[in-house]
Formats: C-alpha cells, sequence, structure tokens
C-alpha cells in the first residue's frame, strides 16, 4: 500500500514556488512587450517589481532543492523532479533577465520615433506561447505538450532570421535607422533566448516524467544508432 | 558495441552502454524457491551474479532477500525443516552436487553481526578457516593472516596485537575481521548479509571502501536494507518483494528511473 508522506508536500512546496516564479516570468515578457508596442514607459516599474521577487524565488527554490536532497537522499522520480526544478530555476531566471534587457530596450524605442518591428509581435506570440506552455507540461507532467513546445523553437528561430533580414535591409537603406534597428535586433535575440529556455525546460520535464535524456538530440542519434549499429 | 552477458529474461536487461565493462558470469539461480517449512519465502527467482561485480538485494523485511543469499552457500539448508527448488550454479555447476564445506570456501559469507570466534585471537580467527581444511604450517598461516587482514584493510589497526582476542575490537572492527576470514580461504564469492546495520557510519564508509577495493577479484553480493548503501557501492541491484524477482537491472538506472512502479514506490519510501 503506497503511503503519503511529509517528503511530498516538501515537492509541493518546491512545485509551487517554480510556478509562482513561472507565472512572473510571463508577466514580465508580457510587461516588456507592452513598453514596445503601447510606447508606454509606465510598465518598466512593474517589470522590475517583478524582477526582485523573481530573483528570490530562483534563490529559495536552490535552497528548498538542496535541502531535500541534503535530508531525504531522494531516488527515482523524486531525484528527477528535484534535478528539474534546479535545471528550470535557473532557465526562468534568464528568462526573467531577458525580459528586463527587452524593457530596458523598449523605453529607448518608446522615446523614438516608430520604425517597423519586423516578426516582433509573432515572436512575442511565440515566445510567450512556449514558456506558458512548458510550465504547463511541467504542472502537469505532459509530455505530448512538452515536445510540442520544443516543435515550436524551430518556428521562434526562423522568425528571428526573417526579422534580422528585414531589418538589416532598412537599415542599409536609411543610416538614421541604425541606432533603432540594432535595438529591435537585440529583442528578437531576447525573445529567441526565451523560446531556447522554454524548450530547455520542456526538455526537463520529459526528463522528470519519463527519465529519457532527449536534449543535443539524443533521441534522433539512438534511434540513428540502432538503425546502423556498429560492427 | 560490445555483446556483455545475457541477462534473465525477466527482470530489466542493463543495456550495454550503461553497464559496467563484461564479465564472466560467477553464480546463477534458476526458478529458486526456499521454505522454512510452511510457505515459500522465494517464489521461483531467476538472478545471475557476475564476477568483479557488486550485486545488491533490497527489499522490504521479510521479502526473501536473506533466504536467498543464504542458498547461495547452502546455509539455508543447515536449518531443520527449510526446503529449496530449482538450481543454484557456481561457474555452470549445481552446488547441490558439492561438498557444502567445500562449496562455503569458494563462497564464503559475512553476517548482519560481527561474530569473531569468541576463544580465539585476532590471528586465530582469521586463521581459522585454513586451520579447518588441515593447513598446519606456521608460515602459511602467518602470511594469510596478514594478506587477508591487509585486504581487509585491518591490519595497520590490528599487526601489534594479534593475539589479543577478536572480541577485543570494536564493531566495524570486528565485521572487517570477520570479512578477514571469509578471504583468508580464498574465496571467489563473497556473500555479505546486511554487514553494517550494527555499524556507526564511519564503520560503515569503511567497510563499503573495502567492499569496492575487493570486487576487482571477487564476485560479491550483498543484502542491504539501506538503498544508499546499495546505490553507492553496487553495480547492479536487485529489488525482491515477497519473494518474487520484481526488477534486476544496473544500479544507477535503477535509482534514477526504475522501470516498475513498485520498485519506484520502495525506493522513494512509499512502502516498506
Amino acid at each position: 500500500m503506497t503511503m503519503k508522506r511529509h517528503f511530498d508536500e516538501d515537492l509541493d512546496v518546491l512545485r509551487g514556488k517554480l510556478l509562482e516564479m513561472g507565472g512572473l516570468c510571463e508577466d514580465m515578457i508580457h510587461d516588456a512587450v507592452k513598453i514596445l508596442t503601447e510606447r508606454d514607459e509606465v510598465y518598466l516599474a512593474d517589470v522590475q517589481a517583478k524582477e526582485g521577487r523573481v530573483n528570490d524565488l530562483h534563490i529559495e527554490i536552490d535552497e528548498v532543492a538542496l535541502r531535500l536532497i541534503a535530508l531525504h537522499q531522494p531516488a527515482a522520480g523524486d531525484l528527477r523532479l528535484i534535478a528539474a526544478a534546479l535545471k528550470i530555476n535557473s532557465d526562468l531566471e534568464r528568462i526573467g533577465d531577458q525580459a528586463v534587457n527587452i524593457a530596458e530596450t523598449g523605453i529607448y524605442l518608446a522615446r523614438m520615433p516608430r520604425i517597423k518591428l519586423g516578426d516582433i509581435p509573432r515572436m512575442v506570440e511565440v515566445a510567450v506561447g512556449m514558456t506558458k506552455d512548458s510550465l504547463d507540461a511541467f504542472s502537469r507532467r505532459d509530455v505530448e505538450l512538452a515536445r510540442s513546445v520544443i516543435a515550436r523553437d524551430d518556428e521562434e528561430d526562423a522568425l528571428k532570421s526573417q526579422t534580422f533580414n528585414e531589418l538589416i535591409g532598412l537599415m542599409q537603406s536609411d543610416a538614421s535607422t541604425i541606432q533603432r534597428g540594432m535595438d529591435i535586433i537585440l529583442v528578437a535575440r531576447n525573445l529567441e533566448r526565451i523560446a531556447d529556455h522554454a524548450t530547455n525546460i520542456a526538455e526537463d520535464v520529459i526528463f522528470m516524467v519519463l527519465g529519457k535524456d532527449i536534449r543535443h538530440h539524443a533521441e534522433e542519434k539512438a534511434a540513428a544508432a540502432e538503425r546502423s549499429p556498429e560492427p | 558495441m560490445v555483446k556483455i552477458m545475457e541477462m534473465p529474461t525477466k527482470p530489466t536487461v542493463p543495456t550495454p552502454a550503461q553497464a559496467p565493462a563484461p564479465q564472466r558470469l560467477s553464480m546463477e539461480v534458476q526458478g529458486l524457491k526456499a521454505s522454512y517449512g510452511g510457505g515459500w519465502v522465494v517464489k521461483g527467482v531467476d538472478l545471475r551474479f557476475y564476477e568483479k561485480v557488486i550485486t545488491a538485494i533490497i527489499g522490504p523485511s521479510g521479502c526473501g532477500k536473506s533466504t536467498l543469499i543464504r542458498c547461495l552457500n547452502r546455509m539455508h539448508e543447515v536449518l531443520p525443516s527449510a526446503r529449496m527448488e530449482g538450481e543454484v550454479l557456481l561457474d555452470g555447476q549445481p552446488i547441490m552436487g558439492l561438498d557444502p564445506v567445500a562449496l562455503r570456501r569458494q563462497v564464503g559469507m559475512v553476517f548482519q553481526r560481527p561474530n569473531p570466534f569468541p576463544t580465539m585471537s585476532i590471528a586465530q580467527n582469521v586463521a581459522a578457516g585454513l586451520v579447518l581444511n588441515g593447513v598446519t604450517d606456521r608460515a602459511v598461516l602467518a602470511e594469510s593472516v596478514e594478506s587477508s587482514l591487509r585486504k581487509a584493510a585491518l591490519w595497520d589497526e590490528v599487526k601489534d596485537k594479534l593475539s589479543a582476542p577478536g572480541q577485543s575490537l570494536s564493531g566495524g572492527q570486528q565485521q572487517r575481521l570477520c570479512i578477514a576470514r571469509a578471504l583468508a580461504v580464498e574465496p571467489r564469492v563473497l556473500l555479505l548479509d546486511e554487514p553494517c546495520s550494527a555499524l556507526d557510519p564511519i564503520a560503515t564508509a569503511r567497510i563499503e571502501e573495502l567492499l569496492l577495493e575487493l570486487k576487482s577479484h571477487l564476485t560479491i553480493v550483498i543484502v542491504t536494507h539501506n538503498m544508499q548503501q546499495a546505490a553507492r557501492v553496487s553495480d547492479y541491484t536487485a529489488f525482491l518483494l515477497t519473494g518474487e524477482l520484481v526488477e534486476y537491472g544496473v544500479t544507477h538506472e535503477l535509482f534514477t528511473k526504475p522501470s516498475d512502479k513498485r520498485t519506484e514506490d520502495y525506493i522513494t519510501g512509499r512502502f516498506g
């Protein structure tokens, strides 16, 4: 018969803190992008306040996870959850940093005449969707949703390249747009990095649920090795 | 890719990439059943033990793990009304066809509580097995005492008091003395039944280090209640539940992603 453990309550605390941090990061991306699209600097304070809480959670989650390892010597699914939590914690903190970068760039751009944003609006949609779904996949232990997040990373990469090309063309034709064009390229880069972190989180979810490490195309390599085994 | 040993069909088959270097099969049990006169305590277990590998057997109290290893050197049959069915092979030979004393020379055992012979000195304890086997040459005995105590990582602590009673040593030292005594007859397999359960953490750590040293030339099977110990020292782990083998695989795999939910529940403390 399966026994309810006090340890499960500690794991719930860990999960709760990660989900709180994830929610804050999603909000930070939304707020940062509003500075850019609505040209309203009021959102900067929101981003900064949330960053403070995200940084606190970054430390708290590491502390909780290390305490659980030290005191409970977890194994199997418990160990994989804690290992995943430590990695997801780092990725979320980086997502928060990228949102701050977008907000700070947005402040400069909001004070300057508008230029076209390329595929930035679609990039925001993809990056925010990936971040949200990676956290939902973590919360629900949903491997299929995690795989769908990973699949979307290629779209974000393609959008970034498209935005780069479009803005390089603009800057070549009009030198007065160089500073703003460079800043929008940086925002595209920030969004692409957010999508990369969401992909990492999705990979960690798959490891947590299945115990399978799929990073760096490990699945494809294993399948290829099976098809053509070494002599 | 290197083809390693064929593993039994029932347990999880360790994949070559994750398994330790290929080793020779040392002991094997096939359809092993054991009882103490009532129902079967071990209910048809298939398991293999490899040379130069430490295999841990874990499971809750009463799952049959101690009974299983006691079948490996015919200690089980010493108990009245004990029964055993199935096959136990040592190097492919059925052990039931071997003289029990000769078998136990090859398959040594160390028990839960250190049990040095109470009337014997440290040296006499170590030499007891050889003396029992008819060795009388003092030089041979002295050499064996020293080399066995060295192998058991006890020599430096006792070399100046070899004639002191074995029981004058600390618990951890007594257990290493018992290991030295088992090693003196140069066994090929060493069975350990909860060898650290009566020891403090420092003495436990010394025994674990010792096992890791000894595995370079022995087959080691350890029964333990302490899952961290199984995880630390063993290459393979077998999980037994109510006399049946639930899962058998490479230790780090079994402790990070067990394939059976009952294993997961046991090693994460949800029952047992």
